[in-house]
């Protein structure tokens, strides 16, 4: 390995770094396991036997790097917590409708300004505020599926889980974080 | 006919899945019924594009002086 190729690495920390760690955070929740797993990534990229060369802009190709450095990790954590049978989990669609199966509190619309509001930072903020508050399990599985856009049968295949335990918990995800932003961001009532 | 609870369960799974064509009639009619389930399923739609978004988001956390050096000797003695 040459002396170039470390020195070269060694700026793209100080280049990279806040990148690859912003990307790990909002992925993993924990500032150590974040910081971990970049340091995993560039003692990937020095031990990758062709290195880089010029296939792609550094930030991609150790972004690409980190992603699978995440999933690994997510993988491990959630076989380290195995899961509990789907119906002991606990049911925030019963806090949404009545025994009818009615709303019990109407949606609001969120008068979204498409585009516009997903500029705003303090949005991200609190939709990442949001995402963190999740219980781990819909945590880890609403990361692989809306932010790194993996395939469903993928990730059922990597948490060893069933479909439909997957689509379930997906909509749990869902409803919780639409009752969370409504409630921190829109201003309404949880729901 | 479905309830609104059972459409924002199918609302949400299209998401992930080609729901079945009986199926897919079936929520698309409670839909054009129930403004609630509309709201409810452009919600749904807005939650997908904003996590999109966030995902490409440009960095806002710095990697704190002391990680960046841990990593950089890391890297020099895996360069020896």
């Amino acid at each position: 390995m040459s002396d170039q190729y470390v020195a070269d690495l060694e700026a793209w920390v100080d280049e990279h770094g806040d990148a690859l760690f912003s990307y790990a955070l909002s992925r993993l929740r924990n500032p150590a396991s974040a910081e971990d797993v970049v340091q995993e990534t560039f003692l990937a990229a020095i031990r990758s036997s062709d290195g880089y060369f010029g296939k792609s802009s550094p930030r991609t190709w150790l972004i690409g790097i980190l992603k699978h450095k995440i999933v690994d990790l997510i993988r491990k954590e959630s076989r380290e917590q195995p899961a509990q049978e789907i119906e002991t989990m606990e049911e925030p669609e019963e806090l949404f409708f009545d025994r009818k199966g009615h709303w019990r509190i109407k949606p609001v619309d969120w008068q979204v300004h498409p585009g516009k509001i997903l500029e705003q930072k303090e949005f991200m903020d609190v939709l990442l505020q949001c995402l963190e508050h999740l219980p781990d399990r819909l945590h880890r599985l609403f990361v692989l599926r809306e932010l790194e856009e993996m395939d469903t049968e993928e990730i059922c295949k990597d948490l060893e889980i069933t479909s439909t335990n997957l689509w379930v918990m997906l909509y749990r995800a869902r409803m919780r974080l639409r009752g969370c932003l409504t409630e921190n961001w829109f201003g309404g009532e949880p729901c | 006919m479905l309830t609104c609870k059972e459409v924002s369960k199918l609302v949400s799974e299209s998401l992930d899945r080609d729901l079945p064509f009986r199926q897919r009639m079936a929520v698309q009619v409670h839909l054009m019924m129930c403004s609630m389930c509309r709201t409810y399923q452009k919600q749904t739609l807005q939650l997908r594009d904003a996590m999109r978004t966030c995902a490409r988001r440009e960095p806002s956390e710095p990697l704190s002086k002391d990680a960046r050096q841990r990593i950089k000797n890391a890297l020099k003695t895996a360069g020896k």
